[in-house]
């Protein structure tokens, strides 16, 4: 009985405090220099409609490009690490710990301005080639982990099955195995596409032409240049257009696996 | 094919896993035609010997010898012989991706190179020979255990198989369904089809098998006809596992 009364209390006094908190906030704020400053709906208006016909189509051809060519490499490296062949193993595992423990902001100066200045080698495509290679082989190291963890997933029998019927390993991999294991990881490989599109924002680095720039230099860009801070709110509203319905699509997935066991 | 070579054919086969020991120099041969049932206590190395058979399992030492093919020789096409081994495992292993029609082409396309008309035809011939004719488009998930066994074997009969090995193909099946099974396996017994079985329906291996092998602890104990293995084994051991069985 007296702990109730305590713990109502607690309660009491914790709402208290929000309540507090929210007056102060709404007292204190100059919500007019905040209205000018955050959302100042001219300068809104100036981003359209170039803030999706440029910066975000920009965000979402870097995301699948890297995407794609890091989903080929991370399945390279996820079968050459359950290759039999020890040197396989031992290339991949190296490549995994080295890509998954540097920033990714290293690997992508790299490929842009470390290749060409130590070995003479520029990838083409500029802003689009560099940096989605760069953000292509950090995406391939982990997503080789969630790869490998899916062909795991897949029963021993199903591979078995496959070749006591006559099949290559191979064609046992790509037609019966592969295809579940991608049904397996797909909640996580949606997630790291939704963290690859952040990590696009890193694109900054490489310096922008007035078409090539994704959301985030879009936004800082026109920013500084309107002294107003409307276009940074804009691009996160952009951003949670394109993230939101992956995330709410992975739970909805991991509630449905986890349903099926 | 030549008549006189046996259709399986182990010599001094040996199979160890690390320290473990779980063949210990088998001798035996399947003939044409011949249905053999392997029985004996779990752990005897009864899977493993199946399985070596295909070379699911590689064997530490010995031979098995598929049609005259060593299996174990390098230079022998091993999944060109396995197309000829139909294989059936306790635990269905249908693709669960797939529907049951594509479960039954997809080995046949890829494997023996049938064009897609061929192998559905193929498909559907075998699934009728099962009484699965009505499940062609459905997910293996779908189906009864029962059902799923049945499909497997037509999986494997559609690849037109010189022999066939069950690993305790009705284990992991609730007792009302057992019988549906046994009944397609007594079918392709009929037929001449070459079998072995591995199993722990003593009634079937006295029904149907022409040969019934004992095993224990990784070697053969006792073979020959059913009733002479299961009515009245000579060695201890069979006599012990029999009566283990046959309490229950
Ligand atoms: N891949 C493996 N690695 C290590 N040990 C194994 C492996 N496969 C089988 N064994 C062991 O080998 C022994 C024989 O196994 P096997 O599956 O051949 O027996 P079994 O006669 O088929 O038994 P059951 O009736 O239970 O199926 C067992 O002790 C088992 O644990
Ligand atoms: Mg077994």
């Amino acid at each position: 009985m007296k702990k109730t009364t305590k713990q109502k209390l607690r309660r009491a006094i914790l709402y208290l405090v929000f309540v507090l908190a929210v007056v102060l906030f709404a007292v204190l704020a100059d919500w007019g220099q905040i209205q000018t400053s955050f959302f100042n709906l001219d300068v809104a208006a100036e981003m359209l409609p170039r803030v999706f016909t440029v910066a975000a189509k920009n965000t979402i051809v870097y995301t699948f490009t890297a995407f794609s060519f890091g989903l080929v490499l991370a399945l390279v490296l996820a079968l050459m690490k359950r290759s039999e062949i020890r040197p396989y193993r031992w290339v991949a595992n190296s490549y995994i710990e080295l890509f998954r423990g540097l920033p990714a902001l290293v690997t992508i100066i790299f490929v842009a301005y470390g290749l060409p200045i130590a070995l003479d080698i520029r990838i083409p495509g500029g802003l689009l080639g560099q940096g989605t290679v760069g953000l292509g082989l950090v995406a391939a190291a982990y997503m080789a982990e969630t790869l490998r963890a899916g062909i795991e997933a897949v029963p021993r029998g199903q591979m078995e099955a496959a070749r006591s019927l006559g099949m290559s390993r191979g064609a046992a991999m790509r037609s019966i195995v592969l295809p579940q294991a991608f049904r397996i990881i797909i909640p996580p490989l949606t997630n790291e596409l939704v963290l690859l599109i952040k990590d696009t924002s890193l694109f900054f680095v490489l310096g922008s032409t007035p078409v090539n720039k994704e959301l985030t230099k879009f936004g800082r860009d026109l920013m500084t240049q309107k002294f107003n801070a409307t276009p940074l709110v804009v691009i996160a509203l952009v951003y949670l257009i394109i993230t939101l319905p992956l995330t709410r699509l992975v739970a909805q997935l991991e509630k449905r696996a986890a349903r099926a066991r | 094919m030549n008549e006189n070579v046996p259709p399986i054919e182990a010599i001094d086969l040996h199979k160890h896993f690390g320290q473990l020991e779980v063949l210990r120099g088998i001798d035996f041969t399947v003939d044409a035609q011949e249905v053999v049932c392997v029985v004996g206590p779990s752990g005897s190395g009864k899977s493993t010997l199946l399985r070596c058979v295909n070379l699911l399992e590689v064997p530490t030492a010995g031979k098995v010898l598929v049609e005259g093919i060593d299996m174990t020789d390098p230079e022998t096409d091993v999944d060109a012989v396995r197309a000829r081994i139909g294989m059936v495992f306790q635990q269905f292993n249908l693709f669960p991706h797939l529907t049951v029609l594509r479960n039954l082409t997809i080995a046949q396309q890829k494997v023996l190179k049938r064009s897609e008309d061929e192998a559905n035809e193929e498909a559907r011939k075998v699934l009728e020979r099962v009484g699965l004719s009505d499940k062609v488009d459905e997910f293996p998930i779908r189906l009864s255990g029962g059902q799923q066994q049945r499909v497997a074997i037509a999986r494997s009969l559609s690849m037109n198989p010189d022999m066939m090995l069950f690993d305790e193909p009705t284990s992991a099946l609730d007792p009302e369904l057992v019988g549906e099974v046994l009944d397609v396996m007594r079918g392709l017994a009929q037929e001449g089809m070459t079998m072995m079985v591995v199993t722990h329906e003593m009634g079937f291996a006295r029904q149907v098998g022409d040969r019934v092998v004992f095993m224990d602890e990784g070697i053969i104990v006792e073979e020959g006809p059913p009733d002479d293995v299961l009515l009245n084994p000579q060695h201890e051991r069979t006599q012990r596992f029999l009566q283990a069985v046959l309490r229950q």
